[in-house]
């Protein structure tokens, strides 16, 4: 069986989700009806429940109320059927490259796992211990665990965050080419508005556990990074994030993300 | 010109540990030929290596040797294996944790050396009382490494495979075990090094055969020499254990960046 053969992505329907940890409100009343294949970018200040939303859909975490659908039926139903990538790559320390692509897998996963990093560009690397890799590596070979069991529906939380800007680039043409190629349903936690604008076809932001935006971006593929409809998307997103607090915003991770946005405003 | 410099420095590198152990034999063994040390209190380098070779031509030290090794292996067997599983209980349920954790932490605190005379109202001064106690000196350090090993497993880690459908035995198999194996593996060591102390106090004081009785017995006809013997074989024996140890850590740890071979990384 090839990587090839992918069955359709998964249609999603989010009802009424609502998620407290204890007496903390994290998720009111999320709706979201998500098609099949479709890339979404969530976004939203650090600590809006935006990774407990990708929590409670990778089955992390229970919701305290509300459904999570796939189409028809339960979400937990189909639960082989998604995978999740995580901000950290989560590669055991103690298998090699290739054990670590085919962990959970039975019978004769190795030409299967072989070719599953091909996909990702470290065929060469399969018999390496993960301490001898790099980050951007290490991401994608847990872009390859994911993908050798062929998901419908792909959760990534945060997973390039800590990736240079140049590694995180290729990863995003990676993971759009992969998708575009496999037909996976996609919902991307990213706390970086533009690459969320960059490889989305729909950008949902979270404020206060609640959907404040839901923006579709109907741009033709391949998309040219620093295009004035990108920037306008983006600037979009970002004024409405802004807009809701006018003072500057206290957490130091959320000055980091606006950095080059502000400069390259002031420059334009 | 690099190469030869790098071929050179190895070779003065192994030999830099060697040069004050053999430096020492030398005034050893100078300043016994030359009168200034009584051979009562420290034979002769010499006397020493001869009296070992009158045990080996005589067979009685392997007789010796392979006793003290039973009692050590099989102590050491039951203790290490006691603790293991006991460290594997405390370490993946709750509930184990809460029943035994601080029981074994209370008699833990016990010097097992203490409970000698009570041993050898028990056992005698059978084979059963050494046995027993180099498997009280092994059990805790192993239990608690490993208990210390599984708590201490990235939960990052464990959550990804449960997320990949590992659970059960797949997932202590491929997860915790090897998780745990760098710390279980220093409790190893350790446990090693109880099992000779425990073993040395036990043969000094009770037993008929083994390397303790050997040394105990050579005090009575003042043999030095002898003594002297049975202490490097200990020290030999106890390297032997450690680079057991160390091979199988070089084995077991292969991915661990900190057990790869010098040079392998760049």
């Amino acid at each position: 069986m090839s990587l090839h053969s992918l069955k359709q992505g998964i249609p999603l329907a989010i009802e009424g989700l609502y998620k407290a940890f204890g007496s903390r409100q994290v998720l009111k009343d999320i709706q979201l009806q998500i098609p099949t294949g479709q890339f979404v970018a969530v976004v939203g200040r650090s600590g809006c429940g935006k990774s407990t939303l990708l929590r409670l859909l990778a089955g992390l975490d229970q919701a305290s109320q509300g459904q999570l659908l796939a189409g028809m039926v339960p979400l937990d139903s189909v639960r082989e059927d998604t995978r999740l990538m995580f901000q950290d790559a989560r590669l055991l320390p103690w298998k090699r490259v290739i054990d670590n692509v085919g962990l959970g897998l039975t019978g004769n996963w190795k030409p299967k796992a072989q070719e599953a990093l091909a996909a990702v560009g470290l065929a060469d690397r399969a018999q390496e211990w993960p301490a001898a890799l790099s980050g951007g590596q290490k991401q994608r070979v847990a872009l390859a665990r994911a993908l050798i069991h062929e998901p419908r529906l792909l959760l990534l939380d945060e997973p390039l965050g800590a990736l240079d800007a140049l590694t995180r680039i290729e990863m995003q043409q990676l993971i759009e080419n992969l998708w575009q190629k496999h037909g996976f349903t996609v919902l991307l936690v990213t706390h970086d508005v533009s690459e969320a604008v960059a490889v989305a076809d729909r950008v949902i932001l979270i404020e206060d556990g609640q959907v404040g935006l839901d923006l579709a971006v109907d741009l033709p593929r391949p998309r040219h990074r620093g295009s004035a409809q990108l920037a306008a998307l983006e600037a979009k997103v970002l004024d409405r994030v802004l807009g809701l607090q006018p003072e500057p915003a206290p957490e130091p991770k959320w000055e980091e993300v606006l950095a080059p946005v502000r400069e390259r405003r002031t420059a334009t | 010109m690099a190469s030869s410099a790098s071929a050179k420095a190895p070779l003065v590198q192994r030999l830099a540990p060697w040069a004050l152990p053999v430096t020492l034999l030398l005034i050893w063994q100078l300043s016994v030929s030359a009168g200034w040390l009584s051979t009562r209190i420290l034979p002769a380098p010499s006397a020493v290596l001869s009296a070992g070779w009158d045990l080996l031509s005589s067979g009685d030290i392997w007789q010796h040797l392979a006793i003290s090794g039973w009692r050590a292996g099989i102590g050491f067997a039951i203790g290490g294996g006691l603790g293991l599983l006991l460290g594997f209980i405390t370490g993946l349920s709750k509930w184990g944790e809460r029943l035994l954790d601080s029981s074994v932490q209370m008699v833990r605190n016990v010097p097992h050396l203490a409970l000698i005379p009570l041993v050898i109202l028990w056992f005698g001064i059978d084979e059963a009382a050494k046995i027993f106690l180099v498997a009280l000196g092994t059990l805790f350090p192993i239990y608690l490494n490993t208990y210390h090993g599984i708590r201490n497993i990235d939960a990052g880690l464990v959550e990804m495979a449960r997320s990949y459908g590992l659970s059960g035995f797949s997932l202590f198999w491929q997860v915790i075990l090897p998780g745990a194996l760098p710390s279980i593996l220093v409790g190893v060591r350790f446990a090693l090094g109880f099992m000779w102390l425990t073993l040395i106090v036990a043969e000094t004081i009770s037993a008929s055969s083994g390397i303790g009785y050997l040394a105990m017995n050579a005090r009575e006809f003042l043999q030095t020499d002898v003594v002297v013997l049975a202490i490097l074989l200990y020290a030999v024996l106890g390297k032997l254990a450690d680079v057991a140890a160390r091979s199988l850590e070089r084995l077991w740890l292969r991915w661990h960046p900190a057990y790869q071979a010098k040079g392998a990384s760049a």
